[in-house]
């Protein structure tokens, strides 16, 4: 059956404007809650950094921190690119 | 009581300009003396909109920088004695806009007219914080699209946080005007309706401009729509804002182009 059709039987469904109602105040209630606020992951970003930097050398640009926000729990993902000669680095210090 | 009115958005391409100029003429058409300032610094389009591109000699910069007095930098417009434009400056950055500077301006335009309207760059950076800091009451121009209500909502958090008025305790006056408004396509759930928009802004209405050709033609031949078609919906429109703002209780409508059947289905009051 073609698309056409199919849109045809089951009646106008170009009703988008709920969809966009509903997206916004969802939204909207999230960033307001953080309005004012200093931004949390640039946040977390940097602390994270401090910490481990004490004890492995790191390139700042490499640490990459993301949150992924989902409908009941939320993801705190943390990359951190260390360089390979981390463990001579160590021995050499210690 | 003169009072100082900034016209935001956050977001760009909304009407903000052609809301400025057609408001700014229509409240001088009732009699009102007022000036419409450019704060589109680097950007300015509010001389080309009001037809006035071509006597533009000293501008905001100018007279923020005491290059040039304020006097010198007002240009009267052509069709309405009571209309003046305080021009942006095409060339310098908006740096160059220091609040002591601006707040020097905006007293001495107190002065002189009962209406300064201040045309907001878009964006949240300095212009567009500089043309709000001053203001007694604010019309935020919002399509009925998700980014513009956004961008909305978050001007409005700016303009009750980082304003003058909000500084000290105060309350900046707030309207909503949806512009590009197509009732049609809202009554088949194609976009979002005015119900929706004030709810989530949670913001009165200052009123509906429909979306129109008389817009585009009025900007061509830099003429502010009230005066380029009185009689078409996006005039009438503005004209009903403008004695809103003057605090006349006017019966809310979408005016349109068929008159009659839309004004009834969409009648509201002003909130």
């Amino acid at each position: 059956m073609s698309m056409g059709l199919l849109r045809l039987l089951r009646g106008n469904k170009a009703a988008t404007a709920p969809v966009a109602r509903e997206r916004l105040q969802i939204l909207l209630a999230h960033e307001r809650g953080h309005r004012g606020q200093p931004d949390l992951l640039s946040l977390l970003r940097e602390e994270i950094l401090a910490v481990v930097s004490k004890h492995v050398t790191l390139d700042p640009t490499k640490v990459i921190v993301r949150l992924e926000r989902g409908d009941e729990v939320s993801t705190l993902e943390v990359d951190i690119e260390v360089p390979n000669d981390i463990e001579r680095k160590r021995v050499a210090v210690g | 009581m003169s009072k100082v009115l900034v016209v935001t958005s956050g977001k760009g391409g909304v009407g903000k300009t052609t809301t400025t100029a057609a408001l700014g003429a229509a409240l001088a058409q009732r009699g009102d003396k007022v000036v419409v300032v450019d704060f589109d610094v680097g950007l300015r389009n509010l001389d080309l909109v009001m037809g006035a591109e071509r006597r533009v000699v000293f501008d905001l910069i100018n007279v923020v920088q005491g290059v040039a007095k304020l006097p010198q930098a007002l240009i009267r417009d052509k069709r309405l004695e009571n209309l003046w434009l305080l021009p942006a400056s095409q060339t310098r950055d908006k740096d160059a806009l220091t609040e002591e500077g601006v707040r020097a301006v905006i007293a001495d335009l107190r002065s002189r007219f009962d209406w300064v309207i201040c045309d907001s760059p878009a964006g949240i950076e300095r212009g567009a914080s500089m043309a709000m800091r001053f203001a007694d009451e604010a019309v935020i121009v919002t399509n009925p699209e998700v980014s513009s209500v956004r961008d909305s909502d978050r001007i409005i958090g700016m303009l009750d946080s980082k304003t003058v008025r909000a500084e000290k305790g105060e309350r900046v006056e707030k309207h909503v005007l949806i512009t590009r408004y197509d009732a049609s396509r809202a009554s088949r759930g194609e976009m979002l309706n005015i119900d929706d928009i004030l709810e989530i802004l949670a913001t009165p209405l200052l009123g509906i401009i429909p979306e129109s050709q008389d817009v585009l033609k009025a900007s061509n031949v830099g003429t502010p729509v009230t005066l380029s078609n009185a009689d078409g919906a996006p005039a009438r429109a503005y004209m009903d804002a403008a004695k809103r703002l003057c605090g006349e209780n006017i019966r809310m409508s979408v005016p349109s182009e068929k008159k009659g059947f839309m004004d009834r289905l969409l009648r509201r009051r002003a909130a």
